[in-house]
């Protein structure tokens, strides 16, 4: 028996950092295979490639910092960041493009302001963000549905991932939001401009999109997951997803000529990955179900108002740092209100009941 | 999981692993063998330390006074057998520390003679001040930990007028079970506490809160309340901390005592189940509080069970006799394992304040590394009071107590449900208690230097009146001199006279 003074309790819950970051893997697991199925070899290496380097760049940070890098690596919460980074990249991007997402994850993102839990912002979103203003051409050239077995082969693969080889632009397309903007920019109408959507393949993922975006499915059905196994929680998703739809349905019905349906605007672009595995990271997100309340509303916000009005055709990674910035702000002013007082603090008065 | 916002009236809270069906099934072991020796603390409740009446190799009996209470909130303590006194020494207490504190030790004889026990012909017939007074000089204390005087807190009950007597049965720590034992085998006796606390009180009526995990011992003490309407017997959620009894109160009764408040500014009194059996035994059997039923559990416990003792038996004899494996010990624990206190050594006695004596084995305190918080404010959804346990822990690792302080750190009633549910095993509670103990060390600082301040300015000031007195000494004493002086000139001028 020891004799050192300890505080209770003396025992503990068995949920511990790795386990949850294992969960928020698995999670993502589906969404991502199915990017993998639906665009192939090149999808595949650049996933293997983002990830493998965030592990590289956290292992490196650490040494520069001068810890043992085992035991963090093993937290595999540099593991999420590489799968989210690469989750959010064009499936055949190239290469450096992966390398360069997940430095600037792990190193700006993460590691300068001091490592796990420390960020400000989300280093995935702050990657995309990055790389999208750095390399717009890589960054908007969007792979066809090119599934894993009637795509390009293992070997012709490597050349569209490392070799260099800029896909031909009868293997490349626009996504239904970068569409809808050139279409608006030319003066062309709504109903006209979707005459090929389907709402259907959209919702299981079947269209042209980022990584691990294109499924709502896969990616609802992740997050319900996670929320049932009390990992994240329902507030910032349903409030995000929520205010988008209003914002939507208000616009759409008003103008249905030059405002997306709501089903449109969830089921592209980042949305539903953002909603349950971004808005809800624990460091940059605040730490009340109020305060998440808001978090996820103005996500919501700033993302329709980007799409609707903006220059970029997507708004996601812009809508989730600017409300990172505001997190802190959020946490400020939204707290719980203390057992025995007002919420301004003051002790209840029992005087005048 | 979609609980929109929180039942209002229960908040936060955790479920942690119960590891009560070990002993709740069993009765409560009554013939522990008596002790050769008993080790009895002069302090075991809040308040003054009691004042030793005995001597060395006097003889005791069982149940007579040992050492008396000494001012307003005190409590006496009682001889738990007959004996004789061995010795009056200080000894180790059971704390963490393991500090020695003023012991009686008593040498039992075996024979386990009582004393002439005073009991009245009808105990619901005497007048309040009397039952406030028995329950005093009984040494009856709050068994549920806090241990605070209960006639003082009966009479507090009786000057405010209260409407409400809660009683607290949540017993919402794991392995606990001695007050869910005590129902089930004892409910008619508790309830007959309970009247007499209430006729202690002048209070209307009493409410009895279970946590609904001891579905037999509420059925017994619905059962045993029965006959009397002014008893509420009710079940409440299983959910740590239900047992703090603000959060019982603001679940059973809806509302919330202020923060720098008590229970009594909004007309109730909150006492322990064990302490009404404990009123009973006083005002009904006339006798004082010597013993009390513990749980012994853990792992390292061959037979867990809850054994009534005699106040200040040696742990080491108790867990001998539930049959310790000493070498599968890892962490004695005096109370539950959620606030209990680890304890250095097993041979310390058991205090009235002692309800859980446990022997965790090494699986069940496995403690992993300490990691970054991740911010996954796990702590501040587990916390009952609504603090931000991270927000506080970073002001507290930065050494901005202040700060620390604005968040509410002086609300926290370190229930450690933050740190049980830290997925990154932050000792948040050990944050908060070093950080309370860092205030109370600043106001001690506070308060010498304003002392120190004030000694020197009185002994400025008294220089001064000195210096004054002197000064007006002497003047006076020259006065007298001059005026002396004068007299003798006078007086020489007058023979001078007369000779001319």
């Amino acid at each position: 028996m020891s004799n050192k003074p300890i505080s209770g309790p003396h025992v503990a819950a068995t949920r511990r950092v790795d386990q949850i970051m294992r969960m928020v893997i698995l999670a993502l697991a589906p969404a991502t295979a199915c990017g993998v199925l639906l665009f192939g070899w090149p999808a595949l290496y650049l996933l293997a490639v983002t990830v493998i380097s965030a592990m590289a760049f956290e292992a490196f940070c650490l040494k520069l910092k001068g810890v043992a890098a085992m035991p963090y690596l093993r937290d595999g919460s540099a593991i999420v960041t590489g799968l989210l980074v690469a989750m959010t990249l064009p499936p055949w991007a190239p290469w450096w493009i992966g390398v360069v997402g997940s430095a600037m994850a792990i190193i700006l993102g993460k590691h300068v302001y001091g490592g796990l839990g420390q960020n400000l912002f989300n280093p995935a979103m702050l990657a995309r963000v990055a790389l999208l203003i750095s390399f717009p051409i890589e960054m908007t050239t969007w792979a066809n549905v090119s599934p894993l077995l009637t795509g390009p082969g293992v070997i012709d693969s490597l050349a569209i991932t490392f070799g260099g080889l800029e896909p031909t632009d009868a293997v490349t397309g626009a996504t239904t939001l970068g569409l809808v903007k050139t279409e608006f920019s030319q003066n062309h109408l709504l109903p006209g401009i979707l005459l090929d959507y389907s709402g259907f393949l959209a919702f299981i993922g079947w269209e042209r999109g980022s990584l691990g975006e294109t499924s709502s499915l896969l990616l609802l059905g992740g997050g319900i997951w996670l929320l049932r196994q009390g990992v994240i929680k329902w507030h910032a998703p349903v409030s995000l997803l929520a205010s988008i739809f209003l914002l939507s349905v208000i616009f759409h019905t008003w103008d249905s000529q030059h405002y997306l349906s709501p089903w449109v605007h969830l089921n592209s672009g980042a949305v539903m990955l953002v909603a349950f595995f971004i808005a809800t990271d624990y460091v940059t997100s605040p730490n009340t179900p109020q305060g998440q309340v808001i978090f996820g509303a103005g996500c919501g916000l700033l993302i329709f108002v980007i799409r609707s009005w903006g220059g970029y055709p997507e708004g996601t990674g812009f809508a989730i740092l600017l409300m990172n910035a505001v997190t802190p702000l959020i946490d400020h002013y939204i707290r719980p209100r203390i057992y025995g007082r007002y919420r301004n603090g003051r002790p209840l008065d029992i005087s005048n009941p | 999981m979609f609980a929109l916002f929180e039942n209002p009236r229960l908040r936060g809270g955790i479920h942690a692993e119960e590891h009560k069906a070990e002993t709740s099934p069993l009765s409560i072991v009554t013939d522990f063998p008596l002790p050769k020796k008993l080790y009895i603390p002069v302090q075991q409740h809040v308040g003054k330390p009691a004042e030793p009446v005995v001597k060395v190799g006097e003889k005791v009996l069982k149940g007579q006074l040992l050492a008396y209470s000494q001012g307003t909130i005190s409590a006496p303590v009682h001889a738990p057998t007959s004996g004789v006194i061995a010795d009056v020494k200080d000894f180790p207490a059971p704390h963490p520390s393991a500090l020695p504190i003023r012991t009686v030790v008593i040498e039992s004889d075996g024979k386990d003679q009582w004393v002439d026990l005073v009991v009245p012909e009808d105990p619901f017939q005497l007048p309040a001040e009397e039952i406030c007074a028995r329950v005093g000089t009984a040494g009856v204390v709050g068994l549920g930990g806090a241990v605070f005087p209960s006639a003082v807190k009966l009479s507090l009950g009786r000057k405010n007028k209260i409407h409400t007597l809660l009683i607290n049965a949540g017993e919402c720590e794991p392995y606990l079970t001695c007050d869910d034992r005590l129902m089930q085998e004892r409910a008619e006796q508790i309830v007959a506490g309970i009247r007499l606390m209430l006729r202690g009180m002048d209070a209307p009526k009493a409410m009895v809160g279970i946590e609904d995990n001891k579905p037999e011992a509420f059925q017994a003490m619905l059962a045993a309340s029965r006959d009397y309407a002014n008893i509420v017997v009710a079940q409440v959620p299983t959910r740590y901390p239900m047992g703090w009894d603000r959060q019982m109160l603001r679940y059973l009764t809806g509302q919330e005592i202020p923060a720098d408040g008590r229970a009594t500014d909004i007309g109730v009194v909150v006492h322990n189940v064990a302490t009404a059996f404990a009123v009973y035994q006083a005002i009904c059997l006339g006798q004082p509080l010597i013993s009390r039923v513990v749980t012994v559990s853990g792992a390292a416990v061959a037979k867990p069970r809850n054994v009534e003792v005699p106040i200040g038996t040696l742990m080491s004899d108790v867990l001998a006799f539930c049959d310790l494996d000493k070498a599968k010990m890892a962490r004695l624990i005096m109370g539950g394992p959620m606030m209990g206190d680890a304890l250095p050594l097993a041979e310390v006695p058991v205090v009235k304040a002692c309800n859980g004596i446990l022997a965790l084995a090494a699986a069940d305190i496995e403690e992993p590394p300490v990691q970054p918080c991740i911010r996954c404010s796990s702590c501040v959804t587990a916390c009952p009071v609504g603090l931000l346990p991270l927000e506080m822990a970073s002001r507290i690792k930065a050494n901005q107590l202040d700060s620390a302080v604005d968040l509410g750190l002086k609300d926290c009633i370190s229930c450690g449900s933050c740190s049980y549910v830290c997925p990154s095993n932050i000792p948040l509670v050990h944050y908060f208690k070093f950080a309370s103990g860092e205030l109370v060390k600043r106001q001690q600082a506070d308060h010498k230097s304003e002392q120190t301040k004030r000694l020197i300015e009185d002994r400025n000031n008294r220089m001064e009146r000195i210096r004054l007195e002197a000064e007006a000494e002497a003047l006076r004493a020259q006065e007298a001199r001059a005026a002396r002086l004068a007299a003798q000139q006078q007086a020489q001028q007058a023979k001078a006279e007369e000779t001319v």
